[in-house]
């Protein structure tokens, strides 16, 4: 029982767009505070970029799932095309594909970080590890969320029913992808 | 592409029939405990944040009467230890702030108010409404399960800074203090939560015809401080998960030892924590702002230059938060930037006080009781607005920083914001919540008896302030400046009053149950007020109105020249 | 009007009286400010009482002429504001910026929950074994340009001496310097102003500023305990 008040739209912007740009914000702000308190330490530690730091961290799979993520990003793009054509079982199965690439991305992250840990490299080994799980932990996540809501979304949208969340998940998913694109130069590249 | 306004045909907003009850009779639960109607959620906010300024007040009084005389046992508590009285004073200032100012001011006025001042039948997300007051709860839950664990509650200040926060070994509360910020950071979701609905629905779900510049202000408060809140936490989110790691894994995000920065968790902290007063004063300004139009028959002055300097004060707001840490460390150079936006930040909140003030002139002002609680609200924030100067001022900040004088600044606009300001909103809105009018006589005593008291509280703490009385400190015995005669009477005077204001309190409580089922009834519109709260029932049935209104003007066209009324209810169309 | 803190608590520091001096200008600028606004709130709630017959005035608050009554006043806070701004700098700039010569150092120790204030010695050089530590009293002659170097052990603390109107923050794993010159002999409190955990308000000190003559004596007296110089890492254990 849906009251008036969802309906309407004094500003002409939809409901829904608004509240996800409204989390998108706070998101913003949550992980951009914890990225400045990752830079001013980085600042005063230059040793942060030495072996035992950022250096033994993995470039290469810090790329592959840079890629991924972009890929998955690419599939809620389509995903979203497909949505506003009206046609929802496309719309469905290529959010499955962006939730697969999410998959995809953790599944990744899972073996990155068993390595590290076996090589010794744990959250409490010193300052800049701290931040590295923390970090990514809390992108990690975001991640699972955003797929969990995108299963959740698959049913009535391969229903051509509540087309317009297509879109919604996929700003919101884009938006993951982008702290990644901060956390990758900041935890694999800066060495 | 397909938006919402499209989906449901059958129900379209004609600006007309809101959803019919045809559903039965919800049940007990159904109705109080797990209802989506954002009055009902409104309430809930309200009772827990009344219910936890009981536990606040509390604490006051323990550590009031025990710094008075100390080493007594205090009735209802008995003797208080070192341990004990931190924990009293952190956790006081924690709830008063994050559990009864916010709750009360922000959740329960904003989901009260927003669909009835804005013409709609409920919040545009009502089953994320009833969510976040559930989180809500489950935070308050959580803070007061530290009271009862090993090693008690945390006591490492409301600020709660690193190392001490951060390590058992230094606070002692091994378990209260993770417990702690778990209570804040779930509470911090709420509101992010709540956030979600008062500004989408202030934004889109407006009645017909109400532009903009037709919300009435204590809407447009609660919605520019939704922002403010949503914009600053989020740094503050971060450090504490960062702190609850230290807590609880080892880590040393704030532990030099490990390469990391207590200094760091303050810039974190106070970040948010200086909009956070925005946060909470905005709406109080807002409550304050109605209840004056209604009860001196007068248009807000400068409605538009209102809204300016609201929102000049909330930007500016993110620049002033090192005036909190002059001397914690930081670059000496920075704090001279700080001094100057700190101090600037003066006048934009000045001129709201001058147009609040203006708005009395030429005025026909009735001294209802809502109507006095809006006075002293001006009466003292004015005085902890100005005392704030001398804090921003760096170079008296030295003298003045952790003394009592910080303290009473707070208490001087806390006290207007999270009392003052919301015993005028219920006052006022209490006829439309509840169909009754309170006793006015009651009101009138429980006013004097809370706002006399109060200033007997905080003027001695200002002297003793002046005096280098320094803060959280269990006892003043071993400091011979501080324990002379003349401040121990200072702060018995001071203890003696906050006896009196809380024993007055009793007054409001049994005028607030009392008037329940023996007030006068209120019909629609008792005040004879113009916005469109006022236009349904009271209080207002589910789904608000039978039709739902259109708007036609602003919310504050009192005395409107040529008219025989001197109101003009914004749903009329001439 | 130095009398504002000096009714309580003489200044007993150079700078002390410039910072009761800024206290002074702003206790006066806002003083008038506050009064006024007191003044003519009270007085508008009396003189538009409601009266019978007669009506409120509809005004919008957005003409010119009635916006100057706001405009002139916001400028006249703006300029005040910078009157205290330039003289509150001034002073931090004197106390926090600025660091004369010293004449002595002594080191500023707090951990939970004492202070050791370590004197120079004889010799005025802080770390050689002549140095004089002691827990919750400092020893200080007047007249005399000191820096100090603050520390801490463990948490967050804050040396704070109400006379000199002074305060600084200590942080753990970091030596601050800062600096004083006592102009009065006497006794006075030393407090930490930083919460510290349970024993933040049992950790009291007390200042002792006497003459050449008198801090001298002080010295010698302790001669015997200097030569078995007290390391500060020996005062960790206590509690």
């Amino acid at each position: 029982m849906r009251p008036i008040a969802t309906t309407r739209s004094a500003t002409g912007i939809p409901t829904g767009r608004l509240a996800v740009w409204w989390v998108i914000a706070s998101e913003i702000v949550i992980f951009g505070g914890l990225l400045a308190s990752y830079l001013m330490h980085r600042l005063g530690h230059p040793e942060f970029g030495g072996p035992e730091y950022a250096g033994a961290t993995n470039t290469w799979i810090g790329a592959f799932n840079t890629f991924v993520l972009l890929t998955s990003s690419f599939a809620a793009v389509k995903a979203h095309e497909a949505a506003q054509a009206g046609d929802g079982p496309t719309a469905a199965k290529r959010l499955l594909y962006t939730a697969f690439g999410g998959l995809t991305f953790l599944c990744v992250k899972g073996y990155e970080w068993t390595h590290e840990i076996s090589e010794g490299y744990v959250i409490t080994k010193n300052a800049f590890w701290s931040f590295y799980y923390v970090a990514a932990g809390i992108h990690a996540s975001h991640v699972v969320g955003g797929m969990i809501i995108m299963l959740i979304l698959y049913g009535d949208v391969k229903k051509n029913k509540e087309l317009q969340r297509v879109e919604l998940i996929g700003n919101y998913w884009h938006f993951v992808d982008l702290i990644w694109i901060f956390l990758f130069p900041l935890l694999y590249i800066a060495k | 592409m397909a938006t919402p306004i499209h989906e449901h045909h059958g129900e379209g907003d004609h600006g007309a029939h809101a959803h019919d009850d045809h559903h039965h009779d919800p049940g007990f639960v159904q109705k109080y405990l797990w209802s989506t109607d954002h009055k009902m959620i409104a309430m809930q906010y309200l009772f827990t944040g009344m219910f936890m300024a009981m536990i606040g007040g509390f604490m006051a009084y323990v550590f009031r009467v025990h710094l008075a005389f100390p080493g007594v046992h205090v009735p209802g508590f008995g003797q208080v230890n070192p341990a004990e009285y931190n924990s009293l004073v952190t956790n006081h200032g924690t709830i008063m702030i994050f559990w009864v100012a916010m709750p009360v001011l922000i959740a329960a006025l904003g989901n009260f108010l927003i669909p009835l001042m804005i013409g709609c039948d409920d919040m545009v997300f009502p089953r994320l409404n009833r969510l976040s007051y559930q989180i809500f709860l489950l935070s308050a839950i959580v803070l007061i399960a530290g009271f009862f664990v090993e090693g008690g509650a945390f006591g490492g200040a409301w600020t709660s800074y690193p190392p001490l926060s951060a390590k058992a070994q230094y606070n002692m509360t091994p378990l209260g203090a993770p417990i702690w910020l778990v209570a804040v950071a779930l509470e911090f979701i709420a509101f992010l939560l709540g956030g979600i609905n008062f500004v989408t629905t202030a934004m889109n779900s407006r009645a017909p015809g109400m532009k903009m510049f037709d919300m009435p202000i204590v809407i447009w408060m609660i919605v520019i401080a939704s922002i403010l809140f949503m914009a600053s936490v989020g740094p503050l989110f971060a450090g504490a998960i960062m702190l609850f790691f230290d807590q609880t894994v080892g880590t040393g995000f704030f532990d030099p030892n490990q390469g990391g920065d207590p200094i760091l968790w303050q810039h974190l902290f106070w970040f948010f924590g200086h909009p956070e007063v925005y946060v909470v004063l905005l709406p109080a300004l807002g409550v304050v702002a109605e209840v004056i139009t209604v009860f001196s028959r007068k248009k807000l002055f400068g409605y538009r230059t209102v809204l300016f300097t609201s929102f000049a004060t909330g930007l500016l707001s993110f620049f002033v938060w090192a005036h909190h840490q002059f001397i914690a460390g930081i670059d000496p150079r920075m704090a001279n930037v700080f001094t100057v936006t700190t101090v600037l930040i003066s006048v934009p909140i000045a001129e709201m006080m001058f147009v609040y003030i203006a708005t009395l002139y030429g005025g026909s002002i009735r001294l209802t009781t809502p109507m006095l609680w809006a006075l002293s609200f001006l009466i003292a924030f004015i005085v902890g607005g100005v005392t704030g100067i001398f804090l921003g001022a760096s170079g008296a900040d030295i003298y003045f920083h952790d003394t009592y004088f910080v303290l009473a600044h707070f208490h001087y606009t806390f006290v207007p914001i999270a009392i003052l300001a919301v015993f005028c909103a219920v006052t006022y809105w209490y006829p439309k919540m509840f169909g009754r009018m309170m006793n006015e006589t009651l009101g009138k005593i429980h006013f004097w008896g809370t706002f006399v008291p109060f200033n007997g509280i905080f003027i001695p703490l200002f002297m003793l302030g002046l005096g280098g009385q320094h803060r959280r400190i269990w006892s003043y015995e071993n400091f011979p400046e501080l324990a002379r005669p003349e401040y121990y009477h200072l702060r018995q005077f001071a203890s003696i009053s906050l006896i009196i204001m809380l024993a007055c309190q009793f007054i409001f409580i049994f005028n607030f149950f009392w008037s329940l089922k023996n007030g006068k009834v209120a019909g629609k519109n008792p005040w004879n007020a113009n916005t469109l709260e006022w236009t349904t029932e009271s209080p207002p049935p589910h789904g608000n109105w039978k039709e739902l209104p259109t708007c036609y003007r602003g919310p504050y066209e009192y005395s409107v020249p040529g008219r025989e009324s001197d109101f003009w209810p914004q749903d009329q169309k001439s | 009007m130095g009398t504002l803190i000096e009714r309580y608590l003489p200044a007993a520091s150079t700078y002390a009286t410039d910072i009761d001096g800024v206290i002074a200008l702003v206790a006066i600028i806002v003083g008038f400010w506050g009064v006024l606004a007191e003044v003519v709130l009270f007085g508008l709630v009396i003189a538009f009482r409601e009266k019978p017959g007669v009506k409120a005035q509809y005004i919008t608050g957005e003409q010119k002429s009635e916006m100057k009554w706001i405009a002139y006043p916001h400028h006249l806070v703006l300029l005040c504001d910078v009157l205290v701004i330039v003289a509150a700098v001034r002073v931090w700039y004197n106390v926090k910026q600025d660091l004369p010569p010293a004449d002595s150092t002594v080191r500023v120790i707090a951990q939970q929950w004492a202070w050791t204030f370590v004197d120079p010695g004889p010799d005025n050089k802080l770390d050689t074994p002549d140095d004089i530590a002691i827990n919750d009293e400092l020893h200080l002659e007047v007249n005399r340009t000191y820096h100090y170097k603050l520390e801490s052990r463990d948490v967050l603390h804050s040396f704070s001496i109400p006379v000199f109107r002074l305060k600084q923050d200590a942080i753990p794993g970091r030596v601050i310097t800062g600096w004083f010159e006592p102009t009065k002999t006497g006794t006075w409190d030393i407090q930490c102003t930083e919460m510290c955990g349970i024993g933040h308000g049992l950790m009291p000190a007390r200042v002792v500023i006497e003459s050449a003559d008198g801090h001298a004596a002080w010295l010698a007296s302790h001669r015997s305990a200097a030569v078995a110089a007290i390391a500060p890492g020996a005062a960790a254990g206590a509690k």
